[in-house]
């Protein structure tokens, strides 16, 4: 992408790599998102979908290449970038002792917002995601698909302008995931916020989204779903998938 | 509500970071409170120290006159300071081992995304566990005093500084072993290799003058013990006094800890990048 494109993307990444000991788990990889758009990253296990939002969201320190946020590099302000970054992991990280409101507030605490606004946020939030009348209970008593929109409410508490989530519909059944999957369009839709939304599911991924096909660590195609079913000469992304995968030599990035 | 979201001040600003340092200390709170069996583990724990082996004990062990005491005292008395800072122990390794824990690994890295220097982070976590530890050492007190343990009423204020003190150092080093060690098995291993020879080779349970009678190198090892210190502090606090040795290193051994803690979880240099994140699937 280019130089002066990136420094207003939404998340811009630059020729990063990263090792855990010797074994390489990202080599190169290099794409810039645009605000509001939905881009799925698409990749098997171990195709580096995890260390990529490691890296994103500062667990890890970049040591080859650049991250930025909005023009923030995540490495020099890191406080900056990551209060416009709202993150969904894949393993649940709400307290399940809490009551759904005590999880919110403490994450609005972590991000210097303080009580009164947010129970006021909190509120407005759940109401997105219609748990409203479940706010006092204990996160232990929801449902998987529950525990995922109160994540994602958390997530946008503090008006993040990018959300990343790893493989948010894990474990869900069909219709927990496609009230997710629709949930988080419509934030795109309606609020402008980015979304880079991580996957194994071929299915999740419509015709019009924009896709990162993300294989062994490195980028093998980026562009729209339509777009790479056409490059690779597949039918249907799927199989798009699975020929891009199979050729082991990295093609031209869209 | 509009015209809030208009008006949003920085995470960075000074209130920021007290709403932060609140929230985290709130959360810990609220966690122990609805942990009633950590609670009543973390009490029972000392108490059959108090009531079975301090009984037992008794009439083996005699007790001279060695300051902070100025008469003779029970062994249950002499103990009992060494029991408190043994709570403290436990909770500052649990509270950090649970960080290596998947389920609370989750809250780790919903800690670690936080805007807020990591730093900041890692010493509110600390101070919130110590809070905790606060609680149970004073819920032990108040039993022990209905056991016939009575320091002086003053030794309740001024045992809290050296207190706070005790628990962020145990709760430092419960931190750091929390980023050095990938994945425990389970809390045996930290029992027996940090919880059991920081606290038998140590002054909690005897007077080090008799540990000099019968072995000279354990004398020496207890005296390097930082655990040691951690307990003359407070005994010496407990009593209203100072012991200025134990202070010091107990200062010097919560700093370098916690440094070397924040730095084993610095995201550029520390240990996490190298071997994957607590818990982290890669």
């Amino acid at each position: 992408m280019h130089d002066v494109k990136s420094a207003e993307a939404a998340l811009a990444i630059e020729g990063l790599s990263h090792w855990y000991g010797s074994r390489q788990a990202l080599d190169d990889v290099t794409f810039s998102l645009e605000p509001a758009t939905f881009t799925v990253l698409l990749g098997l296990n171990g195709a580096g979908k995890s260390t990529l939002f490691s890296l994103v969201t500062r667990l890890y320190g970049v040591r080859r290449g650049r991250i930025r946020v909005f023009g923030y590099d995540v490495g020099s302000s890191p406080g900056e970038a990551l209060r416009r970054i709202g993150v969904v992991f894949q393993p649940r990280t709400l307290d399940l002792d809490l009551s759904v409101m005590q999880n919110l507030r403490y994450h609005a605490a972590l991000h210097g917002i303080g009580a009164r606004e947010a129970c006021a946020r909190g509120e407005a939030m759940l109401a997105r995601v219609r748990l409203s009348e479940r706010a006092g209970d204990k996160v232990r008593s929801l449902s998987g698909g529950q525990m995922r929109r109160v994540e994602i409410a958390r997530a946008l508490l503090h008006r993040p302008q990018l959300l990343v989530l790893d493989e948010p519909t894990v474990g869900l059944d069909i219709k927990a995931r496609s009230e997710i999957l629709a949930h988080v369009h419509s934030l795109v839709a309606e609020e402008g916020v980015c979304v880079l939304w991580a996957t194994h599911l071929v299915d999740e991924i419509g015709e019009g989204d924009d896709v990162i096909v993300l294989h062994l660590g490195k980028v093998l195609a980026h562009g729209r779903a339509s777009a790479i079913v056409e490059q690779a000469g597949a039918t249907d992304i799927r199989s798009a998938f699975a020929t891009l995968t199979s050729a082991s030599s990295p093609s031209e990035a869209a | 509500m509009s015209t809030l979201s208009q008006t949003r001040a920085s995470p960075l600003s000074l209130a920021g970071y007290a709403i932060c340092l609140k929230g985290i200390v709130w959360r810990e709170a609220l966690r122990f409170l609805h942990q009633r069996e950590r609670f009543v583990s973390a009490l029972v724990r000392p108490l059959v120290w108090l009531f079975i082996f301090a009984a037992g004990f008794r009439q083996v062990l005699g007790v001279s006159i060695i300051p902070p005491y100025e008469v003779y005292i029970l062994y249950e008395e002499y103990i009992t300071p060494g029991l408190m800072v043994m709570i403290q122990l436990f909770n500052g390794m649990q509270s950090s081992l649970s960080m290596v824990y998947d389920r609370e690994m989750g809250n780790m890295r919903t800690l670690l995304v936080s805007p807020l220097p990591r730093w900041f982070l890692l010493s509110s976590k600390l101070l919130a566990g110590t809070s905790v530890s606060l609680l149970q050492v004073y819920a032990y007190l108040v039993i022990a005093w209905f056991w016939g343990i009575e320091p002086p009423p003053i030794g309740y204020l001024t045992v809290l500084p050296a207190l706070i003190l005790s628990g962020l150092m145990l709760g430092a080093l419960g931190m750091l072993i929390s980023s050095l060690v990938k994945q425990l098995e389970n809390f045996a291993g930290v029992m027996n290799f940090v919880i059991f020879p920081m606290f038998f080779a140590s002054s909690a349970l005897y007077p080090l003058w008799r540990v000099r009678e019968s072995s000279p190198l354990l004398y020496y090892v207890c005296e390097l013990n930082p655990f040691t210190h951690a307990v003359e502090l407070v005994r010496f606090a407990l009593y209203a006094q100072v012991n200025w040795i134990s202070l010091t290193v107990v200062c010097g051994c919560t700093l370098a800890f916690m440094l070397a803690a924040i730095l084993a979880y610095d995201p550029a240099r520390g240990l996490l990048a190298r071997r994957g994140a607590p818990g982290g699937e890669t």
